[in-house]
């Protein structure tokens, strides 16, 4: 048989059937749905008289807009409510499961996936959402549709999809202390572009891949799309296996047995061809900061906000004019110099127990500058609860950070969590476009402990110099 | 879904890059629970001020551009989030056509879904076609999906590539859905032989 690609190997088994020059149909697994992009979906298929085929393979979350404030007290955006609502409505009607507000297991939809077990090796999985692509670590096929694709899931299991290219994204060498899998995933982005991967599914191969745990290969994942990708992928291992244990949904006992058997055949053949290969050394990332108003807009941390007049393109040097300008920022400035009024440490990128324990490392026996104020928003109300069992959250607010409920916050700011016009954020989300965090507002996207760092000291400084105090 | 196949219109040209979904249909705005009505908040964060008045400097603030129907814009158009509120918001605006050199991939997907046309040209025929709408504000362009042309009421004349089965929907209006219907039967053939361990049977 010809040697086939990871992604081939998940696609070929999901076609239900291809005709030549047509998109082909393919089975989803599991569809995850939230409260922003399912509720004209629904009201599609009332108009058809059309029901869920597989409510049983549906699940559903509130993440978007709900606040992060006391659950107890009354929400105040009563167009918010009109939407859980709608979709509590819609979920009843139409037989999914629900994981609401009070639910003890919500949280962000691309946290709750695998922390249930929902999101196993080889499954394709969609949701009316980009970021949906954080699924792809454990090997599956996971990508972010429109409604009317929602609504196509929903009504038939499947989904009309022309093939996409692939793309390897080699990581050879060992990352060096301070430098985390959310540097990999910038540095990537600065090195390809925002539209580097256009079209394609990006496998994420070698060694500093490979020594990645779970929570940190999500991370990578999660940022596919920002590199303009469909999905990315990582082939499943040992480390993949021992994740699922014990897991909700996973699968127990022979049932296990049987899956994994099939799913150590998930990885990439000897001889199997990429359409689009890049190589990248681990050991020469550093901590990336991004000065701009686009994700590949990033430096490292050492480096100086760039002049516009080094970039090539007439178009390129009106985008980064543009981008500085938003920003405030001049040219040449250290970003070591770059002060930062505000610190989101949360969102599907780095809101994960891992997340917090490194943040927690950097902040522990600290105090929030003056100048700044810093939230931390668990992923899920499990990370939460595993966070506050080990004490993670006293050793935020002993240092001054807020300790909010789970949700997606401040990483879009559909819910109280936003920055005012020219704030500047130090941000572990994945978006740092103009008003993405509020109208004006300043992003500069980092990981979890250079957000930490950030919030301690006022100003961006280099982790790998940073003296822990424990 | 309303059929497009052959489209005349006036040009609105938005020379920025990379414009994110973000920018076409800021978050505050998602919270409606209908698909119609969001064309008044079409890039509302660069057309209007903070108290809400229209900004004179923005393209759609201007004449004759407010008529227009066909934006014309620059490369990788539509990227960030999947939010199909995007095109609705274009298209409720009374857009049909989306010219760029480059599109992200969801939000080309979505175009289609919606009776918009994504257009593909290269990043030379974009160039000339802003220098052309900046000494001719008035410029209309007719796009043809028919023969995959685009022209002006002068010279100019490009062709175009769609993917076919892409182009047979949007001339036609279809609904994808009833095409997958089609196929009940493969379906249920690959649900009889669905692997055990996938089902979501232990919580609650
Ligand atoms: S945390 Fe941000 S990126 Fe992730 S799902 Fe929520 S809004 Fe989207």
């Amino acid at each position: 048989m010809k040697p086939r690609t990871l992604f081939e190997k998940v696609w070929d088994r999901h076609v239900i059937h291809q005709e030549e020059g047509k998109p082909a149909i393919l089975y989803i697994d599991l569809h995850l749905i939230h409260e922003v992009t399912s509720p004209q979906a629904f009201e599609g298929l009332r108009l058809e008289g059309r029901r869920v085929r597989r409510p049983d393979l549906t699940i559903a979350t509130m993440d978007h807009n709900v606040p992060t404030t006391d659950r107890s007290l009354p929400i105040t955006d009563s167009i918010a409510v009109k939407q859980m609502e709608t979709l509590a409505e819609n979920c009843r009607e139409f037989g999914v499961r629900l994981y609401d507000l009070d639910h003890p297991q919500q949280g962000i939809v691309h946290v709750i996936g695998p922390e249930l077990g929902l999101t196993l090796p080889g499954k394709t999985i969609v949701c009316g959402d980009s970021h949906t692509s954080t699924h792809g670590a454990f090997g599956c096929l996971a990508f972010g549709i429109g409604t009317s694709e929602v609504e196509h899931v929903l009504a038939t299991q499947c989904l009309q999809q022309l093939k996409p290219k692939t793309m390897e994204v080699h990581i050879n060498g060992a990352l060096s202390p301070g430098v985390t899998a959310k540097d990999i995933i910038l540095a990537i982005i600065a090195e390809i572009g925002t539209d580097g991967a256009t079209g394609c599914v990006i496998e994420y191969t070698g060694e500093a891949i490979r020594n990645l745990s779970m929570e940190e290969r999500m991370t990578v994942c999660n940022m596919s799309i920002e590199a303009g990708a469909r999905a990315g992928m990582i082939a499943p291992d040992e480390t993949t296996f021992s994740y699922l244990q014990g897991r909700p949904y996973a699968p127990e006992g022979d049932t296990l047995e049987k899956a994994k058997r099939e799913w150590e055949q998930l990885h990439t053949d000897k001889g199997a061809v990429y359409d689009y290969r890049v190589e990248l050394d681990a050991s020469k990332i550093a901590p990336q900061v991004t000065w701009g108003t686009s994700p590949g807009m990033g430096v490292r941390v050492t480096d100086t906000v760039p002049d516009p007049a080094t970039f090539s393109t007439p178009t390129e040097q009106q985008s980064v004019r543009r981008a500085l300008d938003y920003m405030g920022l001049t040219p040449g400035t250290p970003i070591t110099s770059i002060e930062v009024d505000r610190v989101f440490i949360g969102s599907c990128t780095n809101s994960r127990l891992e997340d917090l324990r490194a943040a927690a490392r950097v902040v522990k026996n600290r105090q929030v500058s003056s100048r700044v104020q810093a939230m931390v928003v668990p992923g899920s109300q499990q990370v939460k609860e595993k966070a506050e069992q080990e004490g993670l959250d006293r050793i935020f607010t002993e240092a001054g950070f807020e300790w909010r409920e789970s949700g997606c916050s401040m990483c879009l700011g559909m819910n109280p969590d936003t920055l005012d016009a020219k704030e500047r954020c130090a941000s572990t989300s994945n978006r740092n476009f103009e008003g993405r965090q509020g109208r004006g507002g300043r992003t500069h996207l980092v990981s979890p402990m250079m957000a930490a760092a950030a919030a301690i000291e006022g100003h961006f400084v280099d982790i790998r110099n940073w003296k822990y105090q424990d | 879904m309303q059929p497009l196949n052959q489209h005349r219109g006036g040009v609105i040209p938005l020379d920025r890059a990379n414009v994110d979904t973000d920018q076409i249909i800021p978050k505050q705005f998602l919270k409606r629970t209908e698909r119609t009505g969001f064309g008044q908040f079409l890039f509302y964060n660069w057309r209007f001020d903070t108290d809400g008045k229209p900004e004179p400097g923005f393209v759609l603030n201007r004449e004759p551009y407010t008529g227009g129907s066909i934006l014309l814009t620059r490369n990788n158009f539509g990227c960030g989030s999947s939010r199909e509120h995007a095109p609705w918001a274009l298209l409720d605006y009374g857009i049909r056509v989306v010219i760029a050199p480059s599109f992200a991939d969801i939000f080309y997907n979505n175009c289609f879904k919606n009776g918009i046309l994504p257009l593909i040209l290269p990043e030379e025929t974009v160039e000339h076609l802003f220098q052309r709408v900046d000494s001719d504000i008035t410029q209309k362009l007719t796009v043809d999906l028919e023969t995959c042309q685009i022209h002006d009421e002068q010279d100019f004349t490009a062709s175009f590539e769609v993917e076919p089965y892409r182009r047979y929907c949007l001339l036609n209006g279809l609904d994808d859905i009833a095409i997958t219907l089609q196929q009940e039967d493969r379906i249920r053939d690959y649900e009889s032989r669905y692997p055990d361990y996938y089902l979501l049977t232990n919580p609650v």
